[in-house]
C-alpha cells in the first residue's frame, strides 16, 4: 500500500463509491435540485445544474491539483491540545474527539509536499469539515511547518483555505497563529520563492487577516463568502441588510482584492500556469485531474 | 459624575466617607480631631482596592479595560512623551483616524508611536469610530513603522480597540489585507518594537500592531481572540453569557503571561488607571524605559530574529506518533 493508500484506508476518506443500485441523492443548497451523489463526485463537487461549487473533503482536492500518486503528508501526527481548559456548552477536548473519530482529517488542515505539473510544491488545504476549518495551534504550525519546508527544499507554497477564521476555544494563542504564519511568509518571501492563495468558501476572519491575503497571487473560486468580519457582524454594525453578492470572490474582483476567479476545474492548470511564470519555466499543459469515481480508482487515477 | 462599576462602589462609598469626615472637620471645630478615623479609613481603603482589584475576572477587567474615563493612547503620550508630532493619513485616501501616530521625544530618544484612539466625548468617539480602525488606520501605521525603520526610530505601539471595523466600506477597501500585511511587515522591521495592550486588545484589529520584540499589558487590560459578547453569541448561542465567556477565553494579563504571549505586565494605580492617569503613565514609561534600552542594544538582524523566534514559538499541541 502506497502511504496515501494508507491514510485513506485508515481515515476512510477516500473510500470508493459503491457500486449499488441504491442511488443517493444529496439536494444543491443554491439551486435546490436533487443530485446523484455520483454525479456530483465526478464533478468535482460542482453542482451539474447551477455550478454551485460545494466544500471538499482536503483529500479530495488534493487529488484534484497535484499529480497522482505525487502527494506525501505532513505532519498528520499533530493534533489539538487544550490549553486553556475552554468549556462553553460543550468541552473543547470534547468537540476535537468527536471531530477526530468522524475519521476525517486529524485537524483542521492537511499538508503535504506534492507535484503540480513540474513543479515541487508545498500544499495546505482547509478541512472545513473538521471544527469549520477553525485556526488553533496545530493549523498554525502545520503551516508554518509548510512554509519552512518549502523554504529549505526552494519550493512554492499553495494554500487552499476554508475556515470561519482563528479558533476561539484556544483563545490568544489562535489569534497569534496569524502572526506566526504572516512572519513565516515574511521569509519565505525573502527567498523569493512563490505563494499562491486559493480561496474557497468560506474564507473570513483570522485566516482572512493572515496568510489567505498574503498571496503573491490571490484566486479565489466562484461565488465564495471571504471577508473579515462576517456577514450577520455586519449586519448588526450597520443595522442594514447587506446587498446580494456582498463579499462574494466577484465582488473582491470588482473592488481589486484578488487577482482572479478560478472554476474549479480550471485551478489545476491555473496554478500551474501561473507557477511556471513566476519561476519563469516552459508551461507544460496538463489535463485536467480525474475526479474519484467509482470506476476510477481515487489514488491511481492517471490524470496525465 | 464618574461611571462606577459594580464592583467599585463599596470603594467608592468609603471614599465618600472620607471626603466627608475631611469637610465636618473642617467645618466644625466641636466634632474633634477626625485625624485617626480617617486614616483608619485610609487604611481599609487601601485594603478594599486592593482585595477588589487583585480579584477581577476575566468579565471585570473587561469593564475596567472599556471603562470611559481609562486613560487612551493620546493620554499616556502626553503624558509619558514630548514635542508629539501627529502625522496623517494612509497616502491611498484614507485619514485611519481611529489610530493616531506620530514622532514624540521619549526621555532623549525619539520614538515613533502609534496606538488606537478611542475618543472621549461623543462628538470625538464618532469621529475615531470608537477606536474600530478602518483598513486606512492600518496602513497608515505602517506607513509611520517604515518611516521609523527608515531612519532608525524604535517603534512604540499602544493597543485600545474593540476590534477592527466589521463594516461594509471596511470590507471593500480591504480589511483582511490591511490586517495581514501589517503582520507580514512588522515582522520583518529592522528597528525595536514594542507593543503595549493599554485597554482592549480586541482581536485582528490589536494584532495589527502588536507584533512586537515586546508585547506588553496593562495589569487590568484585556486581550483577547474575540469579543466575549461575540463568543458569547457564536458558542453559547446567548448573547449574554458575556461572563463566561469572557472567563473561559482567558483574555486577562495574568493568563497571558502564564500562556507566554506576553513578556510583561505593567501594573496600574491601585484602583485602576482610570483613577489617576498620569500615575499610570509614570508607571508605563518606567516599563517602557528599561524594555527599550535592552532593545536598543540588539543589532538589526538580532531584532529581526528574535521577533521572528518569539511568535514563531507560540501555539500549544500535541505531538502524537503514530
Amino acid at each position: 500500500m502506497s502511504w496515501l493508500e494508507r491514510i485513506i484506508s485508515k481515515t476512510g476518506m477516500g473510500k470508493k463509491i459503491p457500486k449499488t443500485t441504491e442511488a443517493s441523492w444529496i439536494e444543491c443548497k443554491k439551486c435546490k435540485e436533487q443530485i446523484l451523489e455520483v454525479d456530483l463526485i465526478e464533478n468535482f463537487h460542482i453542482c451539474p445544474k447551477c455550478d454551485h461549487h460545494f466544500r471538499m473533503k482536503p483529500l479530495d482536492r488534493i487529488r484534484l491539483l497535484v499529480n497522482p500518486d505525487s502527494f506525501e503528508e505532513h505532519d498528520q501526527n499533530l493534533t489539538s491540545a487544550d490549553p486553556i481548559k475552554f468549556k462553553d456548552k460543550k468541552k473543547y477536548k470534547d468537540r476535537v474527539k468527536t471531530a477526530l473519530k468522524a475519521g476525517g482529517s486529524t485537524d483542521a488542515i492537511v499538508c503535504g509536499t506534492g507535484k503540480m505539473g513540474d513543479h515541487e510544491v508545498e500544499l495546505c488545504v482547509f478541512d472545513f469539515f473538521f471544527l469549520g476549518g477553525s485556526m488553533g495551534s496545530v493549523v498554525g504550525e502545520k503551516i508554518t511547518r509548510g512554509i519552512e519546508r518549502a523554504i529549505r527544499n526552494d519550493r512554492a507554497v499553495i494554500i487552499v483555505s476554508c475556515s470561519g477564521g482563528a479558533r476561539m476555544q484556544e483563545g490568544i494563542l489562535s489569534l497569534m497563529q496569524m502572526a506566526k504564519t504572516s512572519a513565516a511568509l515574511q521569509l519565505l518571501a525573502e527567498k523569493q520563492l512563490p505563494y499562491i492563495s486559493v480561496l474557497a468558501d468560506p474564507t473570513t476572519g483570522g485566516v482572512s487577516a493572515s496568510f489567505a491575503f498574503l498571496g503573491d497571487i490571490i484566486i479565489a473560486e466562484p461565488k465564495a463568502l471571504i471577508g473579515f468580519a462576517g456577514p450577520r457582524v455586519i449586519e448588526q454594525t450597520i443595522r442594514q441588510k447587506l446587498p446580494e453578492g456582498f463579499q462574494r470572490s466577484e465582488f473582491l474582483l470588482e473592488h481589486g482584492l484578488i487577482d482572479q476567479v478560478v472554476h474549479r476545474k480550471e485551478l489545476r492548470n491555473h496554478l500551474n500556469n501561473l507557477l511556471s511564470h513566476m519561476k519563469n519555466t516552459p508551461i507544460s499543459k496538463l489535463t485536467t485531474a480525474k475526479p474519484a469515481t467509482a470506476e476510477a480508482d481515487p489514488v491511481k487515477s492517471d490524470a496525465e | 459624575m464618574a461611571q462606577i462599576l459594580d464592583f467599585e462602589k463599596d470603594i467608592f462609598a468609603v471614599e465618600n466617607q472620607i471626603k466627608e469626615l475631611h469637610s465636618l472637620s473642617n467645618m466644625y471645630d466641636s466634632v474633634g480631631d477626625l485625624t485617626h478615623e480617617i486614616t483608619k479609613l485610609k487604611k481599609k481603603l487601601r485594603h478594599m482596592k486592593r482585595d477588589v482589584f487583585n480579584g477581577l475576572d476575566g468579565w471585570q477587567k473587561t469593564q475596567v479595560a472599556r471603562h470611559p474615563e481609562r486613560p487612551y493612547t493620546l493620554d499616556y503620550i502626553n503624558n509619558m512623551f514630548t514635542d508629539f508630532e501627529e502625522l496623517h493619513g494612509d497616502r491611498h485616501g484614507g485619514a485611519g483616524v481611529s489610530i493616531s501616530g506620530g514622532f514624540a521625544k521619549f526621555d532623549d530618544q525619539t520614538v515613533m508611536v502609534i496606538g488606537h484612539q478611542k475618543g472621549r466625548d461623543t462628538a470625538e468617539k464618532i469621529r475615531r469610530n470608537f477606536g474600530m480602525s478602518q483598513p486606512a488606520g492600518y496602513r497608515k501605521a505602517l506607513r509611520l513603522m517604515r518611516l521609523a525603520e527608515k531612519f532608525n526610530i524604535p517603534i512604540i505601539t499602544l493597543i485600545d480597540t474593540p476590534g477592527a471595523y466589521p463594516g461594509m466600506d471596511a470590507e471593500e477597501q480591504g480589511q483582511s489585507e490591511a490586517i495581514a500585511y501589517n503582520l507580514f511587515v512588522m515582522s520583518s522591521l529592522k528597528v525595536p518594537i514594542i507593543a503595549v495592550i493599554i485597554g482592549e486588545g480586541g482581536s485582528g484589529g490589536a494584532l495589527a500592531i502588536g507584533l512586537g520584540n515586546r508585547v506588553m499589558m496593562l495589569e487590568h487590560s484585556v486581550y483577547s481572540v474575540i469579543s466575549p459578547e461575540g463568543c458569547a453569541s457564536i458558542l453559547w448561542g446567548d448573547k449574554d453569557k458575556v461572563k463566561q465567556a469572557a472567563r473561559a477565553l482567558n483574555m486577562t494579563s495574568k493568563q497571558l503571561e502564564k500562556l507566554d504571549v506576553i513578556d510583561q505586565i505593567v501594573g496600574e494605580p491601585l484602583g485602576g488607571a482610570h483613577r489617576h492617569h498620569k500615575w499610570a503613565a509614570i508607571m508605563l514609561k518606567k516599563a517602557l524605559r528599561s524594555q527599550l534600552k535592552e532593545l536598543m542594544a540588539l543589532k538589526p538582524s538580532e531584532l529581526v530574529a528574535q521577533r521572528q523566534e518569539k511568535f514563531r514559538n507560540i501555539g500549544v499541541f500535541n505531538t502524537e506518533k503514530e
